[in-house]
């Protein structure tokens, strides 16, 4: 069963493991699972992120002054993991992970049961060619990103690939955190990749920064991802409210359309 | 142009193990894009004319091939000096500049972003943007505005804009991440990069834009010396451009030794270095597949060397593929021996080397001569830049000694 696949519409928070604190993410999932997130994604910094913007960069830049660690990450994961019930999807470049070993990497996931993996700098091409073998012998499912631009026999490639768990729309061709007009050319565009992505959940990510936005994506995309907006509020000391103005309530969530 | 085997890329762009295109699906369409172009315009008959006219009447090529008399008596051998250091601009990099932008006037781009770090790079972008009447933007480490200040003043007369890059260690990484991300954020632009680095096809494209450094030593040698091949071919390589294109015809030829000196900084295992290929290990770095210097946990380290264009924490797949396959041999030359070798050549053979070209001039001490060796030093570029550096300190050590 895809663990992404739901009837309603879904929210999705990106988090940053070490920071604020080297110890903050197990206190952040349990909090962003009780504020009502569908899943949690949790990005394993980088020194050099090239499709982040300043955001990210800087908490990204924060979580290594603090020392995080893959597999100071995985450790803190095991403490906390029977606490968590969302799905949980680990982001990150792919230098930290083929360090880490990629073997040992995949084989921690699938002992913590990590629902996906979303690597960006990792192309289908280069999975196809290079690293299937690897994943497959630990059944960790990955997310592919796609963009408008992407054609349509790659997102359907794309979409059979990410059938055991989903594809990631990043919504405009830009990095993190440039919040972006959502339009009606956009919205036409992202109902044609929804239809091309089959049964494989579609979520829209990297510029949802207020809940009009998140109302724009669940017109045609199975949920949202919500990251830049949500470590400046966890910055800001206002994630909180941030949280409950995002996930909203369910029942609030529009009527699908164009179905 | 013979393709030789070192220089063959798979379909995925990488050399034996090394290269391909890492690269997020937000510049995926930018990089295939690249590539039909590339391999569509760059071998054509009209590229042909329009890049060596261009190199000829305005980079001044060939640039001469010099045998450096005095030089030659110190070492025992005939040591040519391949005087790069001429170019329009001062360095190799406009030969890469001038076959890309040829390449973005075909895409029908206006708008070109580059990286710079001894601010050559920047130079010869921002050179070629104005002979072009297109726009240029050039990311900068703030640490390298500082020391390259007068590239960031050529820059600015020759109208293009640079802006800082103020993350990580203030330096070219750092100028590459903030380029790649302009180029994801305006897919329209052209991103001019500036050595043998980033995702598949540049480093094949500025190899070939710099092969005619060898192409000239060929020709020249075999009219000085009857030979068409030295026995050493030598040149620094920070991402690896100049040495990519002084190697590019001999990689093929087995009895030329190939040598690549990167900076040692303050020294191999001091913490401040630049020399990857004996600090690094594989891995992904600017979306190529490559040796670079970082730690345990897969973070790339800052690097130090006194020149800005060495600077640069990993090197090119074409390097790392022929370094671990044995074909090019690296050596690591300190910040101060690279300042002394700069001293020599100013003395001995008038010419003020840019402080990237003295690392290959300081290898001549650290290699065996023999009187039938006969060696070609890739002066990649003259000292007007590092003038600063080079008054400060050169004459701290002649006052403290
Ligand atoms: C004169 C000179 N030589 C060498 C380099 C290093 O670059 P590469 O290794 O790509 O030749 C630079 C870079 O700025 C340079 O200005």
């Amino acid at each position: 069963m895809n663990p992404f696949y739901k009837t309603l519409k879904q929210v999705s928070i990106f988090t940053q493991a070490g920071f604020p604190k080297l110890e903050s993410l197990s206190d952040q999932l349990i909090n962003l699972q009780e504020s009502g997130v569908d899943f949690i994604e949790i990005g394993i910094p980088f020194s050099d992120p090239m499709a982040d913007g300043p955001v990210i960069q800087h908490t990204s830049s924060i979580a290594l002054e603090n020392g995080m660690t893959l597999d100071l990450l995985f450790r803190q994961l095991t403490k906390v993991r029977d606490q968590i019930t969302v799905p949980l999807v680990l982001m990150g470049y792919l230098n930290p992970v083929l360090q880490f070993g990629l073997g040992n990497f995949l084989g921690k996931c699938q002992e913590l049961n990590i629902a996906s993996l979303i690597l960006p700098d990792l192309s289908y091409e280069l999975y196809s060619a290079r690293y299937a073998k690897v994943f497959q012998a630990y059944d960790v499912p990955l997310t592919f990103l796609i963009t408008p631009a992407t054609d349509d026999e790659r997102v359907k490639k794309i979409a059979t690939a990410c059938r055991e768990s989903f594809v990631y729309l990043v919504g405009q061709t830009s990095i993190t955190g440039n919040g972006y007009l959502i339009d009606e050319a956009k919205q036409a565009r992202y109902r044609e990749l929804k239809a091309l992505c089959g049964k494989t959940p579609l979520f829209l990510g990297f510029g949802i920064d207020s809940p009009q936005k998140r109302d724009q994506g669940f017109q045609e995309c199975d949920g949202v991802i919500i990251g830049t907006a949500y470590l400046k509020s966890l910055a800001e000391g206002t994630s909180e409210t941030f949280l409950e103005n995002t996930i909203g309530l369910p029942t609030l969530i529009p009527p699908q359309k164009h179905r | 142009m013979k393709t030789v085997s070192y220089l063959e890329t798979d379909t995925l762009g990488f050399y034996g193990d090394f290269g391909g295109a890492y690269v997020p699906e937000l510049l995926r369409e930018n990089v295939e894009n690249l590539d039909r172009a590339f391999r569509s315009y760059c071998f054509t008959e009209s590229f042909e004319r329009d890049f060596t006219s261009l190199l000829n009447d305005y980079v001044g090529r060939p640039t001469p091939l010099y045998l450096a008399k005095r030089f030659s008596e110190k070492f025992g051998c005939p040591v040519y000096f391949k005087r790069e250091d001429l170019c329009h601009t001062g360095a190799h990099k406009i030969n890469n500049t001038i076959g890309q932008i040829l390449l973005a006037k075909h895409m029908g781009k206006t708008d070109i972003v580059a990286e710079t770090g001894a601010g050559q790079h920047g130079v010869a972008t921002a050179t070629v943007c104005a002979l072009m009447g297109l726009n240029c933007i050039v990311y900068m480490g703030e640490k390298d505005i500082e020391r390259q200040a007068p590239n960031v003043q050529r820059m600015k007369m020759l109208g293009a804009k640079v802006v800082p890059a103020t993350s990580g260690s203030k330096t070219l990484k750092d100028a590459t991440n903030e380029a790649i991300r302009h180029w994801i954020n305006h897919t329209d632009a052209y991103y001019l990069i500036g050595s043998v680095v980033g995702p598949h096809p540049y480093p094949e494209m500025v190899a070939y834009f710099q092969s005619v450094i060898s192409k000239e030593i060929g020709d020249q040698l075999i009219a000085k010396t009857g030979n068409r091949n030295p026995t050493k071919v030598i040149a620094c390589v920070g991402g690896g451009s100049n040495a990519a294109g002084a190697f590019y015809h001999y990689y093929d030829q087995p009895e030329v030794e190939l040598i690549a000196v990167e900076a040692a900084g303050l020294g191999i295992h001091s913490g401040k270095s630049a020399a990857t290929s004996v600090l690094g290990s594989p891995g992904v770095l600017h979306g190529s597949f490559t040796l670079l210097m970082q730690d345990l946990g897969g973070q790339v380290i800052e690097p130090h060397s006194i020149s800005a264009g060495l600077d640069y924490p990993g090197i090119g797949p074409l390097h790392a593929h022929t370094i671990s396959t044995g074909r090019t041999k690296s050596f690591a030359v300190t910040d101060e021996e690279a300042l002394e070798a700069a001293l020599e050549c100013s003395r001995l053979e008038g010419i003020i080397p840019a402080l990237e070209s003295a690392h290959a001039l300081a290898v001549l001490h650290q290699i065996a001569l023999t009187p039938n060796d006969c060696v070609i030093i890739n002066l990649s570029g003259r000292g007007d830049k590092d003038m600063n550096t080079y008054q400060s300190e050169i004459q701290l050590q002649t006052d403290e000694s």
